[in-house]
């Protein structure tokens, strides 16, 4: 039985968030009445001509310098030609010879913890076409042409990637950091960021590259990875029937969970891909690269790099805090406000509790961080009660619950509900003297050996107060009693 | 340069044009004139020469600022359209 | 008795000024000509009668008001039909557009108007400005108002016949490959044509992206300096255009021509150039040599490509320039389309004309897999050395002259069905277009074949940007000569 390589290499599309058109100055907003915003220069109306967005050019050399790219000092838009009702020029602006970011890479961490360096060949700016709504109109096909004209980057990958966890893992990747440098909305149900997956497989050892086909337009983390896999079983298995690859085009479709052959758009596709007459070369200052340089902030990798070194998180944690920007900000707000009322040295408590309690709130509730319910203020306010023991971890959590529901201050629910933890050695000292009195049988079970019932012990002290009784003092004090 | 019919049947697909059978083989001896006209072009001596886009050697791309200037106008931009319902352009089914 | 119709612009400026007559007045007598003289010459595809008495009357208003600034106020002109008019059947000659109404106006066509320009209509032309000798119009052919049987050359067919015809005395054109020369000099006008990037295609609907160019058909080079004023400069619609300020053509006009070295291109007097135009030529050039000017040869030893390096890259540009005529959002739609495929190629097939199809046709392979570096990327290559030798001519000399055309007008019909011998028209006009230099064509004398005399042109071509000198130069040689007060027979 052979073994099989899978080669894979992403072209992801990121709409840069740019108010107006690539090209034209009409509106780039999603959800618009049907070709509301599609205005001469999008319709591609006889006599009207392209002028370029600055804004695109410049979201596009911060993604550069993000991945360490060199920007091309001169570009060059050219013209890529096919008929298609959603392309009303007949051809798409787009980069082929120069485009305007060159070879760059990124890290991924592979779930080993190891990192791995996935190459960017290119990324090129380039115009997005309209859509077809194929709801029925007397079995015609309607055509909006809102999207026309917003502005694109396509970032193309090298086929560095040999599995579908590893495409999934770039790809989250360079969707975080385009979030980071706001220069795109990631919101992959409305499109706004999607991948062409280039598979295929060769035999273990083998250098040359198989055939590959080309899976179009996948907008969800969960198909990439179901998408790939199907493909990449499909492949092996007619390879190992002893039939050939057939390099072609194939859409995923996920109610099925299958790829299929997508009947090519063009019997053959010729491009004739030529120098778009109407756009002169852009070139691109070193004055202009500084700055967008001087626009960079820290990137996701720096900063979980600061959180390990000092913070003194796990590398897994700080993937995880730095994932969005949005986690990173909320995180070190929570630190921040904890420091205003001088409680350094919380990070870790801080770490668990964003990572936890506070995600697994939101999750619920499906909503995004910077919507949460209970803010990093208010959050860090809990935290400060854990930290100077005023409650337990665990009431601590009831808290969290209460305030996530109520909307109120850490403090007040604990104060409402008497919460407050008991680290009154006295007051503890007779709730132990009353439950060993309650509980004869056990005590002498435990003095004569049965360890184990030490435990029986601490949950009827924490029954009677409430939970409120300062666990570590409950353990000291009552071991000393016990010991009688 | 001599072109076959079925070169030309060729091109007019890729440009999309439906040609007419009494159309096709004028186009076969005139297109074949053509090239064999322009194969004058061979004559000249071009390994370094760089190719020309723009007759202005200097000019670069101007960029415009990302302002927002249109507004909805769509009723007055369909008005030419041969066919529009729900404000959306209709075309025969595209089958994907 | 002078009619309103032998007045130049600035005379007929200078008229408006003085109140000797009104700008409605104006465009009641242009209009009556339209009615009357159009339909034998077919010149104009739209006449916008209403409208313009309209604009008139608005410019009476700001010439009594003493606001109109412009000294094109109130003065009638033809657009071609290539430029986008707001409200106004814009065809391009075409059936594609045949029914389609622009939403908007063309930066020339909204300048001109702001001016105080009165729109009479829209001109004829070959279909998307493809021909050279108005044949390809789905409108029809225009005549020539020197011999109803000859062409008026084209591409700008239409707007020539009309000024040669005295309809209007002015109209908009534009250039590709000499699209606006040699029509001038078929029909005896002065046609101008500016440097690529001096006056704005936005709303020009395109032919050749990196050729094409708006300009002038006027009876004079002054009128021509005039109307270039308020036409030319920056738009920032349009990324080719170039934003450099526009000189006062006007100031530069009466400079004297001693010691202007004129440029006898060699390669200009071959290449099938008829001995009764080029001693028209050569007598022009006499006339320069008595105002002071000093003759040089010079040789552009790469112009003899121009032809085929045209004939590469305009169709290469023009095949993607009309890939939007698909039948979806504006413009001509097959009947009952059985399905996508069929709507996209029986509407261009039906909706485009023989020459047009031709072009995309050409343009398409030489863009294709497998002959792009062989066909479009030589051409571009030796787009440059062509380019190149008139930056090396005009080193040595400040214009360069030759004929506009080979020929005088010919028989409608003659060559429509050689495009090669078509394409050869315009053998001495496509280098300026490659070069993106201003060119020009000025009336030089007439040849007579039987009975009837036909114009004959002088081309003058300068450095990038030279506009006001060029027109400096047609100036003088017109103060010298009457060629361009000549009227033809009837349209007096």
């Amino acid at each position: 039985m052979m073994s099989w390589e899978t080669v894979i290499g992403l072209e992801i599309h990121a709409q840069l968030a740019t108010r107006s058109k690539i090209f034209s100055s009409a509106a780039t907003a999603y959800g618009a009445a049907p070709n509301a915003q599609a205005n001469l220069v999008d319709l591609g109306y006889p006599g009207v001509l392209p002028v370029l967005n600055r804004e695109a050019v410049r979201m596009a050399v911060k993604f550069g310098l993000a991945v360490g790219a060199q920007i091309s000092p001169r570009s060059i838009f050219a013209r890529k030609n096919y008929f298609y009702p959603d392309l009303p020029k007949g051809y798409q602006i787009s980069q082929y010879e120069t485009p305007v970011v060159g070879k760059g890479q990124l890290q991924i961490l592979l779930e080993d913890g190891t990192l791995k360096t996935i190459g960017i060949t290119r990324a090129h700016l380039e115009e997005d076409a309209g859509k077809s709504l194929h709801e029925d109109f007397h079995g015609l096909t309607g055509i909006d042409l809102n999207r026309a004209g917003t502005p694109l980057l396509e970032i193309v990958s090298e086929p560095d990637m040999r599995s579908a966890k590893e495409a999934v893992a770039y790809m989250k990747k360079i969707h975080t950091l385009v979030r980071y440098l706001e220069i795109c909305d990631g919101n992959m149900q409305e499109g706004s960021f999607r991948c062409d997956a280039n598979v295929s497989v060769r035999p273990v050892g083998q250098e040359k590259f198989g055939t590959r086909c080309e899976i179009k337009n996948l907008n969800s983390f969960r198909y990439i990875e179901k998408a790939i896999n199907y493909e990449v079983a499909r492949q092996i298995e007619e390879l190992e029937a002893g039939r050939k690859i057939k390099q072609e085009t194939r859409l995923f479709d996920p109610d099925k969970g299958e790829t299929r052959s997508l009947r090519s758009k063009e019997e053959a596709n010729d491009y004739r891909y030529f120098p778009d007459p109407d756009l002169l070369p852009v070139v691109i200052e070193k004055d202009f690269i500084d700055s967008v340089r001087a626009t960079l902030p820290e990137l996701p990798d720096q900063k979980a790099a600061r959180y390990t070194e000092k913070f003194g998180l796990s590398a897994y944690d700080a993937g995880v805090l730095t994932a969005s920007r949005e986690m990173g900000d909320y995180y070190e707000a929570v630190l921040a406000a904890l420091q205003a009322r001088n409680l350094e040295g919380n990070e870790k408590l801080a770490a668990n509790w964003v990572m936890g309690e506070l995600s697994a709130a939101l999750n619920k509730d499906n909503i995004e961080v910077t919507q949460s319910r209970i803010d990093a203020k208010r959050l860090a306010g809990l935290l400060a009660r854990i930290a100077d023991a005023t409650i337990s971890g665990k009431i601590a959590k009831e808290v969290f619950e209460s305030m996530w529901a109520e909307n109120q201050d850490a403090d007040a629910i604990i104060e409402a509900k008497g919460l407050k933890q008991i680290t009154d050695t006295g007051a503890i000292d007779k709730t132990i003297d009353e439950v060993m009195a309650a509980n004869p049988k056990q005590l002498a079970d435990y003095r004569s050996g049965k360890d184990k019932l030490f435990g029986f012990f601490v949950g009827q002290v924490m029954k009677v107060t409430g939970g409120k009784a300062n666990p570590a003092q409950v353990n000291d004090l009552l071991k000393k009693k016990l010991a009688g | 340069m001599s072109l076959t019919r079925h070169d030309v049947e060729n091109i007019a697909q890729l440009a999309r044009l439906a040609l007419t059978e009494e159309q096709l083989p004028v186009y076969v001896d005139s297109l074949s004139k053509i090239f064999d006209f322009v194969a004058q072009l061979n004559a000249a001596d071009t390994s370094t020469v760089e190719p020309m886009a723009h007759p202005l050697a200097d000019q670069v791309q101007r960029m415009r600022p990302d302002e927002v200037l249109d507004s909805d106008q769509h009723a007055k931009y369909q008005r030419n359209a041969p066919r529009v319902e729900a404000d959306l352009y209709l075309v025969p089914q595209v089958i994907e | 008795m002078t009619e309103l119709h032998h007045l130049t612009l600035a005379q007929l400026n200078e008229g408006l000024r003085a109140r000797r007559f009104s700008s409605v007045e104006l465009a009641r007598h242009f209009l009556g000509r339209i009615e009357r003289l159009n339909p034998a010459l077919n010149a104009l595809i739209t006449v916008t009668g209403e409208q313009a008495l309209a604009q008139a009357q608005r410019a009476d208003e700001l010439l009594a008001a003493g606001e109109a600034t412009s000294v094109l106020a109130g003065l009638p002109l033809i657009h071609k039909d290539i430029f986008c008019t707001d409200g106004v059947l814009t065809t391009c000659g075409s059936r594609m557009l045949s029914n389609f109404v622009a939403p908007y106006d063309a930066t020339i066509v909204e300048r001109l108007s702001q001016a105080g320009v009165v729109m009479l209509g829209k001109a004829n032309m070959d279909e998307f400005a493809m021909g050279s000798s108005n044949e390809t119009s789905w409108y029809g052919p225009v005549k020539n108002p020197w011999d109803l049987k000859k062409v008026p050359g084209g591409s700008s067919g239409g707007s020539a016949a009309a000024v040669a015809a005295r309809l209007a005395p002015v109209a908009t054109a534009t250039d590709t490959g000499g699209s606006i020369r040699q029509p001038a000099a078929l029909t005896g006008l002065t046609g101008f044509k500016p440097t690529y990037g001096r006056v704005s295609r936005y709303g020009m609907i395109a032919f050749a992206s990196s050729l094409d160019q708006a300009g002038t058909l006027t009876y004079t080079a002054k009128d021509a300096a005039m109307v270039l004023r308020d036409m030319a400069g920056f738009d920032p619609r349009d990324s080719t255009s170039v934003d450099t300020p526009v000189p006062d053509y006007l100031a530069e006009l009466d400079q004297p021509l001693t010691g202007l070295k004129i440029g006898l291109v060699k390669e200009f007097f071959e290449g099938g150039l008829e001995e009764s135009t080029a001693n028209l030529i050569r007598e022009a050039l006499r006339v320069y040599e008595r105002m002071g000017a000093k003759l040089i040869e010079v040789s552009l030893p790469n112009l003899p490509l121009s032809v085929p390096t045209y004939y590469v890259v305009a169709p290469a540009e023009c095949s993607s320039n009309l890939s939007r005529f698909d039948g979806v959002r504006f413009g001509y739609r097959c009947e009952n389309p059985k399905n996508l495929e069929d709507m996209y190629k029986r509407s261009r097939g039906e909706g485009f004309g023989a020459e047009v199809k031709r072009r995309i046709m050409t343009g398409t392979y030489v863009l294709s897999a497998g002959y792009y570096d062989a066909y479009y990327l030589r051409a571009q290559k030796v787009r440059r050395l062509i380019t190149d030798d008139f930056a090396r001519a005009f080193q040595q000399v400040d214009v360069l002259m030759g004929p506009t055309s080979p020929t005088p007008a010919f028989d409608i019909g003659a060559k429509v069905d050689d495009p090669i011998t078509m394409y050869l028209n315009d053998i001495y006009t496509i280098g300026a277009n490659l070069a993106g230099l201003p060119a020009m064509s000025v009336p030089c004398g007439k040849v007579t074949m039987g009975d009837t005399s036909l114009p004959v042109g002088l081309q003058i071509i300068g450095p990038h940007f030279a506009e006001a000198k060029l027109l400096n130069v047609a100036h003088g040689y017109q103060n010298e000569t009457l060629w361009h007060r000549d009227i033809p027979k009837g349209y007096e």
